[in-house]
């Protein structure tokens, strides 16, 4: 190894998967940029509006699904992406502006100090008070117990889609990330890994445009199917 | 041969020639055919055999012949079904890689055409 190599700045991707997200990616992608040095990359998930042309115009690579993979393909398409150009580091943000850009060097520099393999910002921790409905409520503790049982982490937001992940993580994502509802399942994966996590406080807003796509039926089938791959997760090998 | 040994040689038959039919047309693949196959020779065979049949029927603790076949053909039917579920599966996967690199290589020849 060079030992240049030390000095030279991380490269930092912060990744974008977006569906139906072309009346706010735009102002996402610019607030980024104009804050950060980081290269910034929008998955477009098979959209049919205009979130591909609105995340190009503010300055976003961008790739174009040819079809909706659903989340969890989406963002390892990022992974593949960053694993493909030697990324450091890789963060994963809503393209709805859920997340507060404020936040993305909190997740990241417990990874640029080499800390942590995975840092997740935690709605439920600090000083904002995230209000949410009675079945999320529900959903997260049973989440919460979920992780704590089969991996031993202590997390207070498994769902949070705002995270930090190291080259260590973005090799293996890159080929072996769950389809729907990853966040809860990563951390089975992060475990069986070894992997160093921990949750830094992360502000949430109310989304400025459109709604959650998450039905009832939908949260059921998420806890069904969570559970299920935790169990399966635990007795599979893994590599 | 009594009537339903007969209904069922009939079916067991056309499910065999139409499957092998198929699979000279190439219209369905080897891999996929097996299952098929083999339930249809079972069928028959049973059929035929009514020996055979009563022998397996009252192994199996079941007083009506005929119904062991019924149970015989269930039991391809999960399987079969199984099958296409594992390789429904392997599309799946398949699909969604091959759906990234597109997106990847796509983004690729952009660049290379703009620089």
């Amino acid at each position: 190894m060079n030992p240049s190599d030390n000095y030279a700045p991380p490269r930092v991707l912060v990744a974008i998967p977006a569906y139906r997200e072309g009346k706010s990616i735009g102002a996402v992608v610019a607030s980024i940029r104009e804050k950060f040095p980081y290269d910034v990359l929008v998955v477009n998930d098979g959209s049919p509006d205009d979130t591909s042309s609105a995340a190009r115009r503010a300055g976003a690579k961008v790739l174009d699904l040819p079809c909706n993979l659903g989340i969890g393909g989406a963002v390892q398409t990022a992974f593949i992406f960053a694993n493909n150009n030697g990324y450091d580091a890789l963060v994963r943000i809503d393209g709805d502006g859920q997340h507060e850009i404020e936040d993305i060097p909190g997740v990241l520099e417990p990874i640029l100090a080499g800390n942590a393999d995975a840092v997740i910002g935690s709605r439920f921790l600090g000083e904002t008070r995230y209000r949410s409905s009675i079945p999320r409520i529900f959903g997260i503790h049973f989440f919460r117990l979920l992780v704590n049982l089969f991996t031993g982490y202590r997390v207070t937001d498994p769902t949070s889609g705002f995270f930090a992940i190291n080259r260590r993580l973005i090799e293996f994502y890159s080929s072996h990330y769950p389809s729907d509802y990853p966040e809860v399942d990563a951390y089975i994966l992060m475990h069986r890994l070894g992997a160093r996590t921990a949750e830094v406080p992360a502000r949430m807003h109310a989304r400025t445009e459109g709604k959650s796509s998450i039905t009832t039926f939908d949260a059921m089938y998420y806890m069904v199917k969570v559970t299920l791959s935790f169990i399966i997760n635990a007795i599979r090998r893994i590599g | 041969m009594n009537r339903v040994a007969l209904l069922s040689v009939c079916m067991s038959v056309a499910l065999l020639v139409y499957i092998l039919e198929m699979v000279r047309r190439r219209r369905l693949r080897e891999e996929y055919s097996i299952l098929w196959l083999a339930g249809s020779l079972v069928i028959l065979i049973l059929s035929v055999k009514r020996d055979w049949l009563v022998w397996l029927s009252l192994a199996a603790g079941i007083a009506y012949p005929p119904t062991f076949l019924f149970l015989v053909g269930i039991l391809f039917i999960i399987l079969i079904l199984v099958h296409f579920s594992i390789a429904i599966s392997k599309l799946h996967q398949m699909n969604k890689r091959m759906a990234q690199e597109l997106a990847l290589l796509k983004e690729d020849l952009k660049e290379d055409a703009s620089g």
